[in-house]
C-alpha cells in the first residue's frame, strides 16, 4: 500500500516546492545563454587585451569556457543541477557545431572571394588554345562534364547491379568477400586508381597513351564502391513485405526486383548516384596521369587528351606564366566553378529525393 | 460479371496446361465435379514437418483444406500456424535455411514435386498478409492490376479495367475508391488497404486464398467488412485463414484446425481439425477445450 500513498503525496509536494521558489524563480530568463556567451566573450577579450596578447582563437575558446562555468553555476543555483548540466551540454554542442562550420564557411568565402574576379564570359566560352596568357576554361568544363559523365555511365549499372546481387541474391562466403573488397576499394587512394587505368590502357595502346575515357575508367574505380555502398543501404530498407506481396502474386524474383524493389528505392538510388558523382567530379591525381593536359576543346573521350577543371586549376597555379595574377584568378575561378557544379548536383539530388521518395513502413 | 470471370478462369487453365503438362487432366475433371466452384481446389497436407535451419517449427501435420469452405487455423503464438500456411504456397522456402518435409498436394498434385515451379504455385495459391502491404509506388488501380502487369502478357486496357473493377467489387472496395483509382494506395485507411490487398490477390484469379491474420491490424468495423468478404469469397475460392481471434474463427469459418505446442522450443503440432461448431462446443481433445474456452493461451 505504501507506493500509491507516496504517489498521491508527490504532486502536492511538487506544487509546494514550486510555490516556495516562485514560478519565475525556478527558470533562467530566455536571454540567459546568449547573455552569458556575449558577456563571456567581452570578458575574455578584455582579459586578453589587458594581458597584451590578443588573438581571436584564444578569445573564442576562453569565451566558451567562461560561459560554460558561469552558466553552470548560475543555472545550478536557480534551476538545480539537472537543468544546469543540460544547459552546459547544449552550449558545448552549439560551440562544437560552430567550430565545425568555421572551415566550411571560410573555405566557401575564400573561394568565392578569389574566384569571382577570374569569372568572365570568356572563361566559360573560350578555350586556352593558341593563347599565351589568358583564354578561358571552356575546354576544362567540357572535359570535366564528359569524363564524369562517362564515369557515371560505367559505374551506375555495375554499382547498382552489384548492390542488387549483395542484397537480393548473395549469401555466404562470396557475399562476405565481396562486401569486404568493396570496403577496401572505398579506401583506395585516388592516384592508385589513375595508375591502374593507365596500366590497363597501356597494355592495349602502348606507353604514353592519354584518353578521356581512361580518366573515366579511373574515376569509375573510385565511384563504383561508393555507388554499391549507398545502393545497398537503400535496397536493404525496402521492406521485405513488399517483396513477399509480389511473390504471393506469382511474380518471379527478377521481376519483383525490377518492378517493385527498384522503383520503391528509386529516390534513394538517384541520391546515392548524385552524391557519388559529386565525390569524384573534383578528382585531380588520377586524371593527371590518364587524361593529360591540353589547351583546346575535345569532346571525344576516345580521341586524345582531355582537360578538366581540377587539372586546369592545378596547372594554372603551378605554371602561371608571365601574368601570374591572371593565372591565379583563373585557377580560383575553376575551383569556384567546380564547387558550383557539386552544389548543383547536391541540390538536384535533394529535389529528386523529395519528389520521388516513397513512404514505406 | 460472372460470365466474364468464367472465361478468365478457362484462360488461366489453358495457361496451366502449358506449364504443368499431363498432371492437369485430373485437376480439371476435379473442378468439373465441384458443384459451385469454378476453380476452388483441395489442399492436402500429409506428414508435413517444417524447419528453419535446425529448428523444427511444425511437426507431422496431416490435414485437408476443403474447397469452397473457410478453414481457420487457430492456436497460441509460435505454434507454427503461419509457418504452415506459408508452406502451402511455397513462401516458406523464401526464408533462408527453411526446409519442408512431407507432401502438400493441390488437387492431387504435389506442389513440392520435381519440376514444379514455385512461381506457378503462387499464381494458383494467393496470399493476404498480416499487415496491409499495398505497393507504395503504385496507384490503387495499378495495385489491383499489379498481378496482371507483372505476370500476364499484354492485356487490352478495357479488359484490364474490367478485371480491376471486378476485383475491387469482389473486395467490397469499389464504391469507396472508384473516383480515385489513380491516387496512391497508401492513402487509404488500414481496412481499405487490406481490402485493396485482397482485391490485388483475387485479381489474378487464384484457386486458393491464404490469409495470415488479415484483421489483426484492423478495427472491429473493418474486421467485420473483411469477414463478410471472406464469406462471399468462399463461393469461388478455397480459403485458409490464420487467426488469433476466436470469435473470428467461430463467425467466419466452416472448419477449424487447432495447433498447439507442448512447450516453447518444441515444434507445433496439429491437435485436431473438425467443423468449427464441433471444435468450439465439444472438441475431442482436452487441450482444444482449454484453448477455445480461454483457460490458457
Amino acid at each position: 500500500m505504501a507506493p500509491p500513498v507516496e504517489k498521491q503525496a508527490d504532486p502536492s509536494g511538487g506544487a509546494l516546492a514550486l510555490a516556495s521558489t516562485g514560478i519565475s524563480g525556478g527558470v533562467l530568463p530566455g536571454w540567459a545563454p546568449y547573455g552569458v556567451v556575449a558577456g563571456s566573450a567581452l570578458f575574455a577579450a578584455a582579459a586578453l587585451l589587458a594581458a597584451g596578447s590578443f588573438s581571436v582563437g584564444v578569445m573564442l575558446l576562453g569565451a566558451v569556457l567562461v560561459a560554460c562555468a558561469v552558466l553552470y553555476s548560475w543555472s545550478r543555483a536557480v534551476e538545480g543541477s539537472r537543468r544546469a548540466k543540460d544547459r552546459v551540454v547544449t552550449l558545448a554542442i552549439a560551440a562544437a557545431f560552430g567550430l565545425a562550420m568555421i572551415p566550411l564557411i571560410s573555405l566557401l568565402y575564400e573561394v568565392a572571394k578569389r574566384g569571382i574576379p577570374g569569372l568572365s564570359v570568356e572563361f566559360f566560352t573560350e578555350s586556352a588554345r593558341g593563347v599565351i596568357n589568358g583564354g578561358g576554361a571552356a575546354h576544362a568544363i567540357m572535359g570535366t562534364l564528359v569524363i564524369t559523365g562517362v564515369a557515371v555511365l560505367i559505374s551506375v549499372p555495375i554499382g547498382i547491379m552489384a548492390a542488387i546481387y549483395l542484397t537480393e541474391y548473395g549469401s555466404g562466403k562470396l557475399r562476405r568477400a565481396l562486401t569486404f573488397f568493396v570496403d577496401v576499394m572505398t579506401g583506395i587512394p585516388s592516384i592508385v586508381a589513375g595508375l591502374f587505368a593507365y596500366a590497363l590502357f597501356e597494355i592495349f595502346f602502348g606507353p604514353g597513351i592519354r584518353l578521356g575515357v581512361m580518366g573515366s575508367v579511373a574515376l569509375s574505380v573510385l565511384m563504383i564502391p561508393i555507388v554499391i555502398r549507398s545502393a545497398e543501404e537503400v535496397l536493404k530498407i525496402v521492406p521485405n513485405h513488399l517483396r513477399e506481396a509480389a511473390y504471393a502474386l506469382g511474380t518471379p524474383k527478377w521481376k519483383t526486383i525490377v518492378k517493385i524493389v527498384l522503383p520503391t528505392a528509386f529516390a534513394g538510388l538517384v541520391t546515392g548516384v548524385m552524391l557519388a558523382t559529386a565525390r569524384i567530379i573534383g578528382e585531380t591525381a588520377p586524371l593527371l596521369v590518364t587524361t593529360g593536359v591540353i589547351d583546346s576543346i575535345n569532346s571525344d573521350p576516345f580521341d586524345g587528351r582531355m582537360q578538366n577543371l581540377a587539372v586546369y586549376a592545378y596547372n594554372e597555379y603551378r605554371s602561371p606564366g608571365v601574368m601570374k595574377q591572371a593565372s591565379y584568378d583563373r585557377a580560383w575561378a575553376a575551383a569556384l566553378t567546380l564547387i558550383a557544379i557539386v552544389m548543383i548536383l547536391n541540390v538536384v539530388a535533394r529535389l529528386i529525393y523529395r519528389r520521388y521518395k516513397t513512404e514505406t513502413r | 460479371m460472372l460470365g466474364a470471370a468464367g472465361t478468365k478462369r478457362t484462360a488461366a487453365e489453358a495457361g496451366q496446361v502449358e506449364t504443368t503438362g499431363g498432371a492437369v487432366t485430373g485437376t480439371s475433371s476435379g473442378v468439373a465435379e465441384l458443384p459451385i466452384g469454378r476453380g476452388a481446389k483441395t489442399i492436402e497436407a500429409r506428414n508435413v514437418s517444417l524447419y528453419y535451419g535446425d529448428f523444427q517449427a511444425v511437426e507431422d501435420v496431416t490435414m485437408k483444406i476443403e474447397p469452397n469452405k473457410v478453414t481457420a487455423l487457430i492456436g497460441s503464438s509460435g505454434c507454427g500456424k503461419t509457418t504452415f500456411l506459408r508452406a502451402l504456397n511455397r513462401m516458406h522456402e523464401l526464408t533462408p535455411g527453411a526446409t519442408v518435409e512431407g507432401e502438400i498436394r493441390l488437387d492431387g498434385e504435389d506442389v513440392y514435386g520435381a519440376g514444379v515451379d514455385p512461381v506457378q504455385v503462387r499464381r494458383l495459391v494467393g496470399m493476404v498478409f498480416q499487415s496491409p502491404n499495398p505497393f507504395p509506388t503504385m496507384s490503387i488501380y495499378e495495385n489491383v492490376a499489379a498481378g496482371l502487369n507483372l505476370n500476364a502478357g499484354r492485356m487490352k486496357k478495357t479488359e484490364k479495367d474490367g478485371v480491376v473493377e471486378r476485383s475491387l467489387r469482389g473486395a467490397n472496395l469499389w464504391e469507396e475508391v472508384k473516383d480515385r483509382l489513380d491516387k496512391p494506395g497508401s492513402g487509404l485507411s488500414g481496412g481499405q488497404q487490406q481490402r485493396l490487398c485482397i482485391a490485388r490477390a483475387i485479381a489474378v484469379e487464384p484457386e486458393v486464398l491464404l490469409m495470415d491474420e488479415p484483421c489483426s491490424a484492423l478495427d472491429p468495423v473493418a474486421t467485420l467488412a473483411i469477414e463478410d468478404l471472406i464469406r462471399e469469397l468462399k463461393d469461388r475460392y478455397t480459403i485458409a485463414i490464420v487467426t488469433h481471434n476466436m470469435q473470428q474463427a467461430a463467425r467466419a469459418s466452416d472448419l477449424t484446425a487447432f495447433f498447439n505446442l507442448e512447450k516453447t522450443g518444441r515444434p507445433g503440432r496439429l491437435v485436431e481439425i473438425g467443423p468449427t461448431e464441433t471444435i468450439f462446443t465439444k472438441p475431442e481433445q482436452q487441450a482444444t477445450e482449454d484453448y477455445v474456452s480461454g483457460r490458457f493461451g
